[in-house]
């Protein structure tokens, strides 16, 4: 009666759990491996300043942080209306951010290709009205790359707002607070943690794209060319450079989720 | 293109996982066919009258651009014939072993690729210096860009360039949607595409691309290999590449 049995930790897993579970981890570890088996280590401080490894890191960054920014700006929102607001057409609404999770990025470049290009749904009378190309520009990669990002912010801060417990926000407003002072001290900071991991996903899915943004933006060193893109011009030419593209991916985006897991991500 | 080279991925293990052929076992069964993007169109009825010829035989085309083609037998995917659109990265798979005595089964030129109407007005070379035009050519590693640059080169021509498309797929798909006013492609592109018009470039300027394939010394299936590349370059064969455009030997 007096046997506590901590329901933390299984004490002795069975060992066909354990065999299955390291083959789950071989799925993530094997790229890796190979990665790093192919690594001219030596080469590698000079090949990481060539004009393709800076000129791409610069896009990279830019695009990644600018497509963030924009999906804090309206992703937020949506979010909040999403967990919050009733209104016809919701399950619709929520399908269609789940969207670009799904689907080939490619797919969805070819879309944005239809609806912004130049001869585009949008894109033409834009076109005609103020002269903007969005395709082949910088603000094509952005774009595209907020198609494909975006979703992890809605979907992580909606989760967050429906799991919150309203009676706080409530009993805020009895207090007389306002709506405004009421999302900004009691429902933001309850969903920080939340918030904090969805712009996380948003960025690191952001710096990884690759399908949407060769469709709609092109490819062309030092304007549309990202990270990504660069990686793959480069597999068929200069492997090299190609693998220490690949290494700054892989350091940047597992050193971005290593370190900041362990301080917003425990909500997930 | 990433769709076009996930299903050819597929179909390279697909192949791989499918029962082994062993030799002497006559023309049957599988065989993947790696071939370069400008073949799209043509080696798919190539296919379907090899099969046609022989019962029992399928073929699984891995269609990409033929520098990444190459990566991927260097690699050691599981492919039984090469297809490529310059002799260049055939050479190098010969230097690897990898393949041996390619055959050249077809040519084909090069043309200015505009959208249907030409709404920039693209007469020339000389336009793709223009700033103001959208310009895009296929990525230096890929023949196509390789005979681009080298054409724009010859015509004394530096490009004002707005994109490097990973094949010529993916540039004509750009050209075809009009968000592109100019790019060089092959004639035979030219001539599959509705959305598209050729513009001739001066034959003193202009490349004659030579297409070699061959059967992998590593192929699984070495008999249906041999045979596809023998009726790729047989009169059938010839016949239909000629359909598409191609310049056959």
């Amino acid at each position: 009666m007096t046997a506590v049995r901590s329901t933390r930790t299984v004490r002795r897993p069975p060992a066909v759990l354990l065999i299955l579970a390291a083959l789950g981890m071989a799925v993530f570890l094997i790229p890796l491996v190979g990665l790093l088996a192919r690594t001219p280590w030596r080469d590698l401080p000079a090949l990481l300043v060539g004009d393709i490894v800076t000129d791409a890191l610069r896009l990279s960054l830019v695009a990644s942080l600018g497509a963030t920014g924009i999906s804090a700006v309206v992703g937020i929102p949506l979010a909040f209306v999403l967990a919050r607001v009733e209104f016809p057409g919701r399950a619709v609404v929520r399908g269609l951010v789940l969207l670009p999770l799904v689907i080939p990025p490619v797919v969805g470049g070819a879309a944005l290709l239809f609806a912004l290009g130049r001869r585009g749904v949008i894109g033409e009378p834009l076109h005609e009205a103020t002269g903007l190309v969005l395709p082949f520009s910088m603000w094509g990669v952005i774009i595209a790359t907020t198609f494909i990002a975006m979703p992890f912010l809605v979907i992580t801060v909606e989760g967050a707002l429906r799991n919150l417990d309203p009676r706080y926000e409530g009993a805020a407003s009895t207090l007389g607070a306002g709506p405004w002072t009421v999302l900004r001290r009691v429902t933001f900071p309850m969903i920080g943690p939340s918030l904090a991991a969805g712009l996380l996903l948003t960025w690191a899915r952001a710096l990884g794209e690759f399908g949407a943004t060769i469709t709609f933006a092109g490819n062309l060193q030092g304007r549309t060319q990202t990270l990504p893109l660069a990686v793959f011009v480069a597999l068929e030419s200069d492997r090299d450079t190609a693998v220490a593209l690949s290494l700054i991916l892989v350091a940047i985006s597992l050193t971005v989720l290593v370190v900041l897991r362990e301080r917003w991500w425990k909500v997930l | 293109m990433t769709v076009r080279l996930i299903v050819g991925v597929l179909a390279v293990l697909a192949a791989a996982c499918g029962p082994a052929q062993g030799a002497g076992e006559g023309v049957e069964g599988r065989i993947v066919v790696s071939a370069a993007a400008s073949l799209t169109d043509a080696f798919a009825a190539v296919a379907v009258a090899f099969e046609e010829a022989h019962p029992g035989v399928s073929v699984a085309l891995n269609i990409a651009g033929s520098s990444l083609l190459r990566e991927q037998i260097r690699e050691g995917a599981p492919v039984d014939v090469f297809a490529s659109a310059n002799t260049a990265n055939m050479d190098q798979l010969v230097a690897s072993g990898d393949v041996v005595a390619p055959e050249i089964f077809a040519s084909n030129l090069l043309a200015i690729g505009v959208p249907a109407g030409n709404s920039a007005g693209v007469d020339g070379l000389d336009d793709f210096a223009d700033e103001a035009l959208l310009i895009g050519l296929c990525t230096r590693d890929v023949p196509c860009g390789e005979f681009g640059r080298l054409i724009l080169a010859r015509a004394g021509v530096v490009p004002a360039l707005d994109t490097d498309e990973p094949d010529v797929r993916a540039l004509l798909t750009k050209i075809e949607a009009g968000e592109l006013d100019a790019g060089i492609v092959y004639v035979t592109d030219v001539a599959s595409s509705a959305g598209v018009d050729g513009i001739p470039i001066d034959p003193k300027d202009n490349i004659v691309a030579e297409y070699p394939i061959a059967r992998l010394t590593g192929s699984a299936n070495p008999e249906t290999g041999d045979a596809f590349v023998a009726f790729v370059l047989s009169a059938g064969g010839q016949e239909i590449l000629g359909r598409f455009g191609f310049v056959v030997p």
